[in-house]
């Protein structure tokens, strides 16, 4: 008969009812919808992040140490070992080597610009082909890790070893145009090179000459080896464990040491880079790495905001829906108490009744937000939002508190209603 | 021994006196009637009998409980063992076929029985309608639903507040005869009415006025084959 009674409550008021599963579907799916895009906004952040640049610095051991004691960078590239040129793939063989975006090595060094004044010359990639010791190819180099740079001219490939690109200010003290040719020399040995380029990145390197890494290699006579690599990672926001590992991460417990070491904070990255290459210490660029985190932690704040803010009016919808569903069933409680029904027996008809009602409005509700996720990647970040499982959980949970909750005014309400006070007036 | 003992009962609310000083003893098998105009306090003492409030003072005794001091969870038991209710207004559950409407209250006094309950509208005449919901029945159709869902526990009272009052005439002696062939098998019937026809077919018919009793008329009609 119980069965029976919500049967008929139902499919005999689908009005009311349809009206109580929309709103419920409104709330699970702008929970849905906010969680999934909360949990993959950190990727798409970082993703987008990225785009501006490396976060994390590799250099041999001693220029580290020198650079770290003294601030001695120009003349640690003098006196310090270098990193080798054939292990720069093992970056992209650690743990977290998906995360690894682009990686740039330089081989810095000066040189004398048309046998005259002496300017800061880098060797790097363009755009490196790589073949990975894991069988995989790799595409990186400066010019996807400096893709803001304002360049008149092109971007040398890595092919043509007679191309560089001038910084600015250098370029308009010297009077280089994109397509003039100059000499560089250091000692006995000189290049001659065509300006393919002329950047502006409003940084120190407005100031330099970039080469072909062969070209440096050659000149400063340091074949197969660079002095630095700037690598870009998409990182985990750092938290008390990932920063007490990058102090000292032979302090952490073994429990504590795995959960960092399979996490992608930058320390972590960093640790397994240093693993992979002979000599290297890596470190975080401290002001990009910790600025990421804070925007990313600001925007799972608000998102997570949104979401409460969004449960909170879906559960006062509720709240209300049911609360006026009871008011206008007072007579049917009413009766159901003259007729012999106790309190928790009715109690239990209009919760079965909405927890049904609940389940439908919280099903639809999880696909729509689904739907509204993707509508939401799609728009803000150009890319879909993973489908989290565990927000399914999540919502179902969301979804029985806010209808428990929004039910509880209806149901004291209810149980305070006497059967001659409905049924009679008085 | 009286089925039903109503000894000095008061009930006041506030400062109006609904009634004042009621005694009234109703036998087994007895059929009352209960007149009075409105305000009279007919209905105070319909939710008094009915075990749905409680007098300010006096006892009510049925069968044998004072359930001027039973608490609410009490009384309402005793209501679904011992009365059974008619209402003015039909009160039927919209959303329920009128056999559901009968088998709730099966529900919640013991255990539904389909077939018992399509008996009981069979009693009044509805078995063919037994599938319909109370939007698709007439105002006279509801009321003997809402008969035979009083009916269906086999109540040792059967307590109706102006069960012709929302009725045609047609209707009205459709519902007045189920009533006389209920009070012919023994059941206990109290009738609230305004209306003296429905009143004369009761044994006894107290008059209310101002929360008190105005007169008890023993009526001559015999009682109903």
């Amino acid at each position: 008969m119980f069965l029976r009674m919500v049967k008929g409550a139902l499919f005999r008021q689908k009005g009311k009812m349809l009206m109580i599963a929309f709103t419920i579907a409104l709330g699970a799916s702008l929970a849905t919808a906010m969680l999934n895009v909360m949990l993959d906004v950190g990727d798409k952040v970082n993703q987008e992040l990225k785009t501006y640049g490396a976060n994390i610095n590799v250099r041999p051991k001693e220029a580290s140490l020198l650079d770290d004691l003294y601030g001695m960078e120009e003349n640690a590239a003098e006196t310090a070992r270098y990193l080798r040129e054939d292990e720069l793939g093992n970056i992209k063989t650690i743990f977290w080597a998906f995360n690894i975006v682009d990686f740039a090595p330089y081989l810095e060094t000066r040189a004398r610009l048309n046998g005259a004044d002496e300017v800061r010359l880098a060797g790097v990639w363009f755009d490196h082909h790589l073949e990975l010791p894991t069988g995989e190819s790799l595409d990186t180099g400066l010019a996807r890790m400096k893709n803001w740079w304002d360049v008149t001219g092109e971007w040398p490939s890595d092919g043509d070893t007679d191309t560089a690109i001038v910084g600015g200010l250098l370029a308009r003290r010297f009077g280089i145009q994109p397509g003039d040719r100059f000499t560089l020399t250091i000692g006995a040995q000189d290049v001659d090179l065509l300006a393919g380029g002329v950047f502006d990145s409003g940084g120190a390197e407005d100031e330099q000459i970039f080469v072909p890494l062969p070209v440096a290699q050659k000149l400063a006579e340091r074949p197969g080896l660079v002095s630095r690599v700037e690598v870009s990672a998409l990182t985990t926001p750092d938290n008390e464990l990932s920063r007490r590992a990058a102090q000292n991460p032979k302090g952490l417990s073994i429990k504590e040491w795995e959960t960092w070491y399979c996490t992608a904070y930058v320390s972590a990255i960093c640790y397994q880079i240093d693993e992979v290459m002979s000599g290297a210490v890596s470190k975080p660029i401290r002001q990009v790495a910790e600025s990421e985190g804070a925007i990313l932690e600001k925007t799972q704040l608000l998102m997570l905001l949104i979401t409460i803010l969004s449960l909170l009016g879906s559960a006062l919808g509720i709240s209300n829906l049911v609360t006026a569903s009871v008011m206008e069933r007072s007579r049917e409680i009413g009766l159901l108490k003259a007729v012999g029904a106790n309190n928790s027996p009715i109690a239990g008809l209009v919760l079965a009744e909405i927890t049904v009602t609940g389940l439908l409005g919280g099903v639809a509700g999880y696909f729509a937000g689904l739907g509204f996720a993707q509508i939401i990647g799609r728009s803000v970040f150009g890319s879909a939002i993973e489908i989290k499982p565990m927000v399914i959980p999540i919502v179902a949970v969301l979804v029985f508190v806010i209808t428990l909750a929004g039910s509880i005014p209806s149901i004291r309400y209810m149980l305070s209603l006497h059967p001659a006070e409905v049924l009679h007036g008085r | 021994m009286a089925l039903l003992e109503l000894n000095g009962i008061k009930k006041i609310y506030g400062n109006v006196r609904a009634l004042w000083d009621v005694s009234i003893s109703v036998g087994q098998g007895e059929w009352i009637a209960i007149m009075g105009p409105s305000g009279s306090g007919k209905t105070t003492l319909m939710n008094i009998i009915g075990c749905m409030d409680k007098p300010s003072e006096g006892s009510v005794i049925l069968d044998g409980v004072n359930i001027s001091k039973e608490s609410a969870r009490n009384l309402t038991a005793l209501r679904r063992d011992k009365i059974g209710l008619v209402f003015q207004q039909f009160h039927l559950i919209n959303y329920l076929t009128a056999l559901e409407n009968v088998m709730v209250a099966q529900y919640y006094h013991s255990l539904p029985d389909e077939a018992e309950a399509l008996q009981a509208l069979g009693r009044v005449g509805l078995q063919e309608r037994a599938r319909h919901l109370p939007s698709q029945l007439s105002g006279g159709e509801q009321q003997r639903v809402c008969i035979a869902r009083a009916l269906i526990n086999y109540p040792m009272l059967i307590l109706a507040d102006e069960p012709t009052g929302n009725l045609d005439e047609a209707n009205e002696k459709i519902v007045l005869s189920i009533l006389r062939n209920l009070h012919a098998e023994g059941s206990t019937i109290i009738v609230v009415t305004h209306d003296p026809e429905v009143a004369e077919e009761a044994q006894r018919t107290i008059v209310l006025e101002h929360g008190l009793i105005a007169a008890v008329t023993e009526n001559k009609r015999e009682k109903a084959e």
